[in-house]
């Protein structure tokens, strides 16, 4: 049919492949470059207030090395902590590839946690292990999904904002928790802190063989490679990612737009869940205020310092399962307060949020900017 | 002409580069006091790069502004104010919650913090008294119609005292007799000397009915001026596209008693506000026809797009095609062979920062041979299909992996002519598919359409080119008010008729 079609173009030169070849490796890494640029600038204005306190940046990072990285135990440290990390970091990182901002990964985890350790509770050297494991986590993923699905509903229906939905929705998670942990599930056995009744020492998952790490991190590296599956390799994640780039050619597509919006945020929801169920049946053994312990908000940092890959999730969250890792021997040797590593979490956030403009504007990476108008 | 207030305006040697383009290269222009001038050329030509630096919003690598035969600087747009030029930006730039009185005493740079009403409206009424237009302006904007949006913003431009002004396809919005009426007062405010007008066009039409004089740009260069009167249209168009080779159209297949292939039966649907957007749509579009659905923008028919293509829930009615009822949903657009050319393709059928290939697998990568096990995509058919059609379409690009946003404009549009067309299409809904693209892409464009009708498919084409409405349709339908107000077959029908019912008149 177009081969009777008079218009003639140069066609492309040979050299088209290579050349493509080079520009999206070329993307690849201005991917890697802007956001190592971005943790080198806040750490030296991270510097900047040490030296205002009058301690040695030098010494901070060295122990921030050594207290995340530095030995056996520092790495069991944090990839203890790496391993919620990533999980909430997927809960952010799915929704965000249908162009949804979901902060709620908080409220799904406290909620997850809650559930697995509520529905334990009758269960309670009763029921074979195995099978309360299964149940709590079952509970924890399905209550998680439910809970962020029910702002992607609201999204999806009634037009509601989802970022402000999971932030309220996550206040709103916390209080259902703490609602019974101080109140018809509280243990009365436990006098110190109301929490639930510890689901025992034969119920908590175990570590993996080798390493001083329960199998949660085992889980969340998997859900990475599961999700990096799904999202990126398979029909679903195409329409997803046709759906987040632009909604109106999706839905001109055919696409059920509103599902997919909805889906997502049930994955995003389990992940959270999942988190919270390892954090009660691998770490605490009970539901209490300690489940909200910040994960759900690191988990946003890792998921766009990741730029919303699960695969990058793994290292990210690694690194920042070690800064938190090192958050006490920072505060026993330097003596500066828990919450300084916060503040360098909230400087990596605000930089690299600013960092997002560099894209596309460096000539290193965009050879088309030297020959063509912007 | 003893109160010849109009100023003139001299452009010389004016060159301005964005990196290694040259988006103007020495182009000099004249533009005497009192006259009407036509600048023409197709899109990129230099005409928006062109204005900008008479305004102020570019400052020239080389080049200078004379007014009035003085050399002047202007290095913002404020200061082209002071020198007494004004433009009508294509797109309204009024305030629509407030009234046209309010628009143009806040739109006086010299306006006071405290503003005296009864001072301002005895000023406003003096003015209005000497001008030619007649604009309601204790209404609020947004009730006022296009024409009116149109007169008030030239209004706005009077007002300010600017005496040299520049419009920006100042009828793009407008029906035919609205734009006759604003561009015909402009001529006469002209003749008359008060001002002085520079029109960016691209209709011919207009250009030999009201402009004195014209100038032709292409590809940043001045390729023509001269006279109206002793310059045809042919002339117009070779100066503009220069030796481009153009696609000639096939000629329309005659066809009768073709089956109906598209029912649209009492479709309603509400706009985002919550109000109807369009009412009871009724229409028949048979095998082997192409209905344009004309109108003044904004009369429902992006709507009606809209719910064709699942864009816009419909609130009431139904749609059939064979007979059967179709829903916008992928699994009906597949089986009924439905697909769309929407306008601005890159806005509104891509996602800009995914490859060229995905962009072209939109339509296929759920179906074997890209699907595996219904879920699984595999990259190398997906890639295999995207290097045919990008060599069958002729998609200049990079390569199948580049990002389609770094695709110009008529190979974006190619790309998805690609992915709609390269299938067996049975139905096909076109929106505005030439906006903004050269003559060589929309020649391209109107004959794949052509193809298509030829071959069978039932096609609706909306528009708000008439003239391209009159020269692809078979039938043509009036969408005024979110209603089709008036159908006819093309050879009943004439551009008159066409125009009396866009602006909700009728007969």
């Amino acid at each position: 049919m177009m081969a009777a079609d008079p218009v003639s173009l140069p066609t492309a030169p040979t050299t088209a492949i290579s050349r493509t070849r080079m520009l999206v490796w070329l993307g690849y890494a201005e991917a890697l470059a802007i956001p190592l640029l971005a943790l080198l600038v806040s750490a030296l204005l991270f510097s900047v207030f040490l030296l205002a306190l009058g301690k040695s940046p030098v010494q901070f990072f060295q122990l921030v090395w050594l207290g995340g990285f530095g030995t056996a135990f520092s790495w069991s440290n944090t990839l203890l902590r790496a391993a919620p990390l990533m999980l909430t970091a997927l809960a952010v990182a799915i929704p965000a590839r249908l162009g949804m901002t979901m902060i709620g990964a908080e409220g799904a985890l406290v909620l997850g946690g809650f559930s697995a350790a509520a529905i334990a509770l009758p269960m309670i050297g009763v029921v074979n292990p195995w099978a309360m494991n299964a149940a709590m986590m079952l509970a924890a993923i399905t209550i998680g999904g439910l809970w962020t699905g029910l702002a992607g509903s609201l999204r999806r229906y009634r037009g509601v904002n989802e970022t402000i939905s999971t932030l309220l929705l996550s206040y709103i998670a916390i209080a259902i928790m703490n609602f019974f942990v101080e109140g018809a599930l509280r243990d009365p056995a436990d006098p110190n802190k109301p929490s639930t009744r510890n689901i025992g020492a034969e119920a908590m998952i175990g570590k993996i063989p080798g390493i001083d790490v329960h199998w949660g991190l085992a889980f969340a590296i998997g859900a990475c490679i599961l999700l990096y599956i799904l999202m990126l390799r398979t029909t679903f994640g195409f329409a997803c990612a046709v759906a987040g780039g632009n909604p109106r050619a999706a839905l001109a597509q055919g696409l059920p737009v509103g599902r997919l919006v909805v889906i997502a945020s049930m994955i995003a929801g389990a992940c959270a869940g999942l988190a919270g169920f390892f954090e009660v049946a691998a770490v605490h053994g009970k539901a209490n205020a300690s489940l909200a312990a910040g994960y759900g908000f690191t988990g946003i940092l890792v998921a766009f310092l990741a730029r919303h890959h699960p695969l990058a999730i793994i290292p990210v969250a690694i690194l920042f399962g070690g800064i938190a890792a090192a958050g006490g021997i920072i505060q026993r040797r330097m003596g500066l307060p828990d919450a300084s590593v916060l503040l360098l979490q909230g400087l990596c956030f605000v930089v690299l949020l600013a960092s997002e403009t560099l894209y596309g504007r460096l000539r290193l990476f965009n050879p088309a900017l030297r020959t063509e108008r912007t | 002409m003893s109160t010849m207030r109009a100023i003139g305006l001299d452009v010389i040697g004016m060159s301005k580069r964005f990196g290694a383009l040259a988006a103007l290269d020495n182009v000099s222009l004249k533009v005497p006091a009192g006259t009407f001038h036509a600048l023409l050329g197709e899109n990129g030509a230099g005409k928006s790069t062109l204005v900008k630096c008479i305004m102020g919003f570019y400052q020239p690598d080389s080049g200078q502004v004379l007014v009035d035969g003085q050399a002047r600087a202007i290095r913002n747009p404020r200061e082209a104010a002071e020198a007494g030029i004004g433009m009508v930006y294509q797109h309204f730039t009024l305030v629509p919650s407030l009234t046209g009185a309010e628009n143009l005493v806040l739109a006086n740079p010299q306006g006071s913090a405290v503003i005296d009403w009864r001072k301002e409206n005895a000023a406003l009424d003096a003015f209005l008294a000497r001008m030619p237009f007649r604009v309601p302006l204790d209404r609020p904007v947004a009730q006022l119609s296009a024409g009116e949006k149109q007169k008030l913003e030239i209004l706005k431009q009077l007002y300010l005292d600017q005496r040299f002004i520049i419009l920006d396809e100042p009828t793009s919005v407008l029906t035919p007799a609205e734009a006759d009426e604003v561009l015909g007062l402009m001529r006469d405010m002209t003749r008359r000397g008060e001002v002085t007008v520079l029109m960016i066009s691209h209709k011919f039409r207009e250009v030999t009915a009201f402009a004195d004089d014209l100038t032709v740009l292409r590809k940043g260069a001045l390729v023509g001026s001269g006279r109206v009167i002793e310059t045809s249209h042919e002339t117009m168009a070779a100066m503009m596209i220069g030796d481009t080779p153009i696609r000639e159209r096939a000629d329309r297949v005659p066809r009768e008693n073709a089956p109906v292939v598209l029912d649209l039966a009492g479709l309603f649907a509400d706009a985002d506000d919550g109000r109807p957007a369009i009412e009871a749509i009724n229409l028949k579009v048979h095998a082997g026809e192409i209905v344009g659905i004309a109108g003044v923008s904004g009369n429902g028919q992006s709507a009606l797009v809209e719910v064709l293509s699942g864009q816009r829930p419909m609130r009431l009615g139904q749609m059939f095609i064979h007979g059967e009822d179709f829903m916008p949903n992928r699994h009906d657009m597949a089986r009924f062979k439905v697909f769309g050319l929407p306008e601005e393709p890159l806005k509104n059928a891509t996602v800009p920062t995914m490859s060229v290939a995905e962009n072209i697998a939109f339509r296929t990568f759920d179906r074997p041979p890209i699907a595996r096990l219904g879920w699984w995509l595999s990259q190398a058919p997906l890639r295999a299909q995207a290097e045919a059609l990008i060599a069958r379409y002729r998609v200049k690009t990079a390569g199948p992996q580049a990002p389609i946003a770094t695709l110009s404009g008529g190979n974006v549009q190619r790309a998805i002519l690609a992915r709609e067309l390269s299938g067996e299409v049975d139905v096909l809904v076109v929106a505005n598919p030439c906006f903004g693209l050269d003559f060589a892409s929309v020649a391209e464009i109107r004959a794949q359409i052509m193809d298509q009708r030829n071959r069978g498919a039932a096609i609706l084409l909306v528009s708000e080119d008439l003239d391209e409405i009159l020269g692809l349709s078979d039938r043509v339908a009036v969408m005024s008010g979110g209603r089709i107000t008036y159908v006819e077959a093309i050879e009943k029908t004439d551009r008159a008729t066409i125009g009396s019912h866009m602006a909700g008149g009728g007969h």
